[in-house]
């Protein structure tokens, strides 16, 4: 089968009208935070796009970041630019398996040395020299840096990826690592979340097509177009949150009116997404739309950030025990301290010298 | 042995305990106990507050008692107390501060600030640091047995003079009296009326009392110098008084350290509880009001007013006792705005009345009075501490004041309905 | 360390260890205070150590005619800071479910609007009262280095908590993670400081009025 050359014809073929280019165009300008008048610019440039090589690899990961991009009820634009891609290798998506599957990794890669996108979802476990991940044979973090030497750019897709997500929450058995821990000398984007929205990951590789260089990123190197706002500040609960009118529980009167979820564990106020504008499902919900509270998943560390339930508010983890602990060593040594003190009392006193009328003769000097 | 600071810092070891400890670690600098002391008030100088006047103790506290203070001494971030600075502090615990226990009624997380004064008065006087005027004082208490300097011989020849005015017999030395009075020296030497009011009002209620030959002075400089060991031999005189003479009562005179030593540090001092009780004056008289053996006639008509003593009011919790004493004679007993137990002291307590150098601070000290009975418009003020009565007089005359000091006991003696049958006994048959 | 897990660790090992300090500092402190001991009095009592001490704990806490004889500058701000400052910690509903989360137990927190203007007023109040500190030769002579370290100490909280609230100046991230060291920094300076009185005050004011009503005398 012979692919499209240019992206305006690939979606042609696939029946999506020009004025649905057009919205797709629009919508990813202002995703991407480019002015209005940069939409024609990214059209044009999306319009001309020729195919880059992909190549995605996947680590210790669960696969819901592929399902996130692939599995919508209906195709969408997002969808219809993955395949687009010129995905040469992705375990999942792929049909060839075996040894012709590592080949055609080879091949691509040598083919487009220099050229390609890595796309990496998953962490990488890098203890005991990475032999809890193996594919073919060759541990993650081997093909990882094999693989990352002829890329253009990596996108470390999903949380995992980005920042260690699951495997790497405590006690990270395996030392799993994100890639930007591994990749020092390539461009890497982290499009993350638990999954990453759909749209964001198209509207990074768009932003590639459109620019050729990778988009503005925050400091956890996100785009900063996705990920510059909060979840709390872009969220229609927030005026709820202000005037401190809560859900206690997920069916009382609080919940029902759409209350705030904060003390239900909401992590919105410190989460970055783009989920509360965006949305999920072609835009019909989020999580907190339907009435539960943000984990949180865009964020580092998210599974090690507190109970999902425990408000933000609240400590992690339980004080019980080292409150107990303070308790008994503070009256411990409170204890010997006072009674140790109160022996120096009584040894003063034991001391005395009397005083007498003798010493009253002395005069100042 | 020899005073020295080293002594002195041995001596204040001894003497901080738990509610100093707690008053330290609690104290929040908000410096309200200013406002509670008239040497801050009349002279606003910021040097007398209350709790400043502690400094050195403080931070010997911080030194000795706390986990921190004692690293920080160890590494040298904490300078030891000095010699020089308990010198610079003398004049501050003792010129400065009666004892008057003000602040520590207003201080607002609690601290007993004179408990403290009192406690770091011990090592002062350990330290060589004493007024000498306090110690001198405190020698005459000592070797001859009063602060004044009054020997038997005075006090014998006061009650003849009494004995001829009244035509009663002073009691002396009488074994099983059930009282035992006792006398400040200034009484003997400047008001004995004291002790003809008590005689005439014991007379006509009936009471058998006595003075002691070997203990009559209830004073104790010990008390205001600060050294519990010699307060506690001066009230050891008294003990043995009391128990020679098998007296089931001392009485306390008009005197408010007095009081204080006998009734609330005595034991203490001592090491023991006391076999009889100590009862002051007023509480004496007002148990005999209840009673209805103290008959009064006649009632003073001009406006008065109350000058409660703080060793017997605020610091001695006789507080009720002189008001319903004075209600019996007085048709117009007006109070001071602050009276009771949140009254203002003379100026002159707490050996600084002893103290010359302090006789400046004294009567500027004094002026916090002067409002207060100024602002009442009274010609005559009623105490019952011979020790404000004579800081009174001297401030009232310093400001050229027309008003009238009176003791509430020889008040009292003097409106004594006359008894024409009487049932009493004397106490001397 | 990044942000995110600098935030991870002031709620985690942070608040923990904070509040570990704190209790064992105070349990120290007390104890320590305690076991001092003081010499039993063997004079005769006339009233209760107990009823006076506790009576004394609880009235103290109201100001009396003859407190004062400046004005009522300090009465008035320290009214004003306190109870700005304790509604604040205890009334703000993100602060119960804090309590909540140590001690199981909640109670019903006042709207957020109050809670800013109590910490206004706990702020303006703690301006006030730190001008007043170098304006009033008293409590200027009386100041030493930790009054002011205490102010900050207890200052910050009210003021990064503001900033939180309304979001001023730095990411909620960030605001949030200064505002919980901010209060751990407190919590941990409590036992140390002369801010130990938020315990000590009872124990003090027990003595005052023990001492004073063994004697008879409410003080």
């Amino acid at each position: 089968m012979v692919k499209p050359a240019s992206l305006a014809e690939h979606l042609e073929c696939h029946q999506v009208s020009r004025r649905g280019f057009l919205k797709f165009c629009a919508l990813t300008t202002s995703m991407m935070a480019l002015s209005p008048s940069m939409m024609p610019a990214v059209a044009r440039a999306l319009e001309k796009a020729r195919r880059p090589s992909v190549i995605w690899l996947s680590f210790q990961e669960c696969t819901g970041c592929t399902e996130s991009l692939t599995r919508s009820h209906s195709p969408t634009i997002e969808n219809l630019i993955l395949n687009y891609l010129s995905l040469d290798y992705h375990h999942t998506l792929q049909a060839a398996s075996g040894d012709a599957a590592e080949r055609a990794r080879e091949a691509a890669m040598s083919e487009n040395y220099g050229q390609y996108i890595l796309a990496v979802d998953g962490s990488i476990p890098v203890k005991d020299g990475g032999v809890y991940s193996t594919i073919a044979g060759v541990s993650n973090l081997e093909m990882l840096q094999h693989t990352v030497a002829g890329a253009a750019a990596v996108v470390a897709i999903g949380s995992c990826a980005a920042f260690g997500g699951l495997p790497h929450a405590h006690p990270n058995p395996t030392g799993a690592v994100p890639v930007q821990e591994l990749v020092h000398d390539k461009p890497v984007v982290n499009v993350s979340g638990c999954p990453p929205i759909p749209v964001v990951i198209s509207g990074v590789l768009a932003h590639y097509l459109t620019f050729g260089r990778i988009p503005d990123l925050d400091s956890y190197g996100r785009p900063l177009s996705f990920f510059g706002a909060s979840i709390h500040d872009r969220c229609y609960r927030r005026p709820y949150y202000n005037k401190g009118l809560f859900a206690e529980t997920f069916d009382d009167e609080g919940a029902k009116n759409g209350w705030c979820l904060f003390k239900l564990g909401c992590k919105g106020p410190t989460t970055y997404n783009a989920c509360a504008t965006a949305k999920w499902n072609q835009g019909t919900s989020f999580p907190i739309q339907s009435g539960h509270g943000c984990i949180g998943c865009s964020e580092p560390h998210f599974w090690d950030a507190g109970g999902f339930y425990q408000p933000l508010s609240a400590g992690i983890g339980s004080v019980g025990t080292l409150a107990g602990m303070a308790v008994v060593a503070g009256a411990a040594a409170g204890t010997a301290a006072g009674r140790l003190h109160q022996a120096k009392r009584k040894q003063a006193q034991r001391q005395h010298e009397k005083v007498t009328v003798a010493d009253l003769e002395e005069t100042d000097s | 042995m020899t005073v020295s600071v080293e002594r002195g810092i041995q001596t204040l070891k001894e003497h901080i305990d738990a509610p100093v400890a707690s008053f330290f670690t609690t104290c929040v600098h908000c410096g309200m106990c200013a406002d509670a002391c008239l040497f801050y008030t009349e002279t606003k100088d910021p040097k007398y507050t209350p709790i400043y006047k502690l400094k050195p103790m403080r931070r010997l506290w911080h030194q000795e008692y706390t986990f921190w203070g004692k690293l920080a001494a160890k590494l040298g971030l904490s300078k030891p107390v000095t010699a020089a600075e308990l010198k610079e502090w003398e004049e501050l615990v003792y010129d400065s501060c009666t004892m008057c226990g003000r602040c520590s009624m207003t201080c607002p997380v609690g601290n007993d600030i004179v408990y403290m004064i009192r406690k770091m008065r011990e090592g002062m006087v350990a330290a060589g640091f004493a007024p000498e005027g306090l110690k001198a004082a405190t020698k005459r208490a000592i070797t001859i047995g009063s602060p004044m300097g009054v020997k038997l011989p005075a006090l014998k020849n006061q009650i003849k003079h009494i004995e001829t005015d009244t035509g009663l017999t002073i009691p002396v030395d009488v074994n099983g009296a059930e009282y035992m009075a006792l006398l400040s020296s200034m009484e003997i030497m400047n008001f004995p009326e004291y002790i003809g009011a008590i005689a005439k009002i014991f007379h006509s209620a009936g009471i058998s009392w006595t003075l002691a030959s070997d203990a009559f002075e209830a004073t104790n400089s010990g008390i205001q110098i600060g050294s519990s060991d010699l307060a506690a031999e001066l009230v050891a005189r008294v003990v043995a008084a009391a128990e020679r003479l098998k007296v089931a009562y001392v009485i306390s005179p008009e005197c408010g350290h007095a009081y204080m030593a006998l009734r609330w540090e005595g034991p203490n001092l001592i090491g023991r509880p006391f076999s009889f009780k100590v009862i002051h004056i007023l509480e004496l008289l007002d148990q005999l009001r209840a009673q209805n053996r103290l008959p009064v006639t006649g009632k003073i008509k001009e406006k008065l007013t109350l000058h409660d003593p703080c060793q017997i009011v605020r610091r001695g919790g006789v507080v009720d006792e002189p008001r319903r004493l004075l209600d019996m004679v007085a048709a117009d007993f007006e109070e001071m705005e602050d009276h009771g137990v949140m009254n203002w002291c003379c100026g002159g307590g707490g050996g600084v009345s002893a103290n010359e150098r302090a006789s400046k601070l004294k009567l500027t000290a004094f002026n916090r009075k002067r409002h207060q009975l100024e602002a009442l418009g009274v010609n005559t003020l009623i105490t019952a501490c011979a020790n404000c009565r004579i800081t009174l007089e001297e401030g009232l005359e310093f400001n050229n004041m027309d008003v009238v000091v009176l003791g509430l006991a020889e008040t009292l003696a003097e409106h004594l309905e006359q008894q024409t049958s009487s049932s009493a006994t004397t106490a001397t048959q | 360390m990044t942000s995110v897990e600098l935030l991870i660790w002031v709620r985690g090992p942070g608040l923990q260890l904070s509040l570990a300090a704190f209790i064992l500092g105070m349990t120290y402190r007390i104890l320590q205070t305690y076991f001092l001991g003081r010499a039993k009095n063997l004079a005769e009592p006339r009233g209760s150590e107990w009823v006076h001490g506790i009576k004394t704990i609880w009235w103290r806490s109201f100001f009396h005619p003859g407190m004062t004889v400046r004005g009522y500058f300090t009465i008035i701000s320290g009214y004003m800071f306190h109870l700005g400052f304790i509604v604040t910690l205890l009334f703000f509903d993100q602060h119960i479910e804090l309590f909540k989360s140590w001690t199981g137990l909640s109670w019903p927190a006042l709207p957020p609007i109050v809670i800013t203007v109590t910490a206004v007023l706990g702020i303006a109040a703690l301006v006030a009262v730190l001008v007043d500190r170098f304006a009033d030769p008293v409590r200027y002579l009386l100041s030493d280095y930790q009054d002011y370290l205490c102010w900050t100490l207890t200052v910050l909280p009210l003021v990064t908590g503001l900033l939180l609230a309304y979001k001023i100046w730095l990411p909620y991230t960030s605001l949030l993670t200064v505002h919980i060291i901010s209060f751990e920094l407190l919590l941990v300076a409590i036992p140390f400081t002369k801010l130990s009185h938020v315990f000590t005050i009872f124990i003090a004011r027990w003595y005052n009025g023990a001492i004073a009503g063994y004697r008879g005398v409410q003080s």
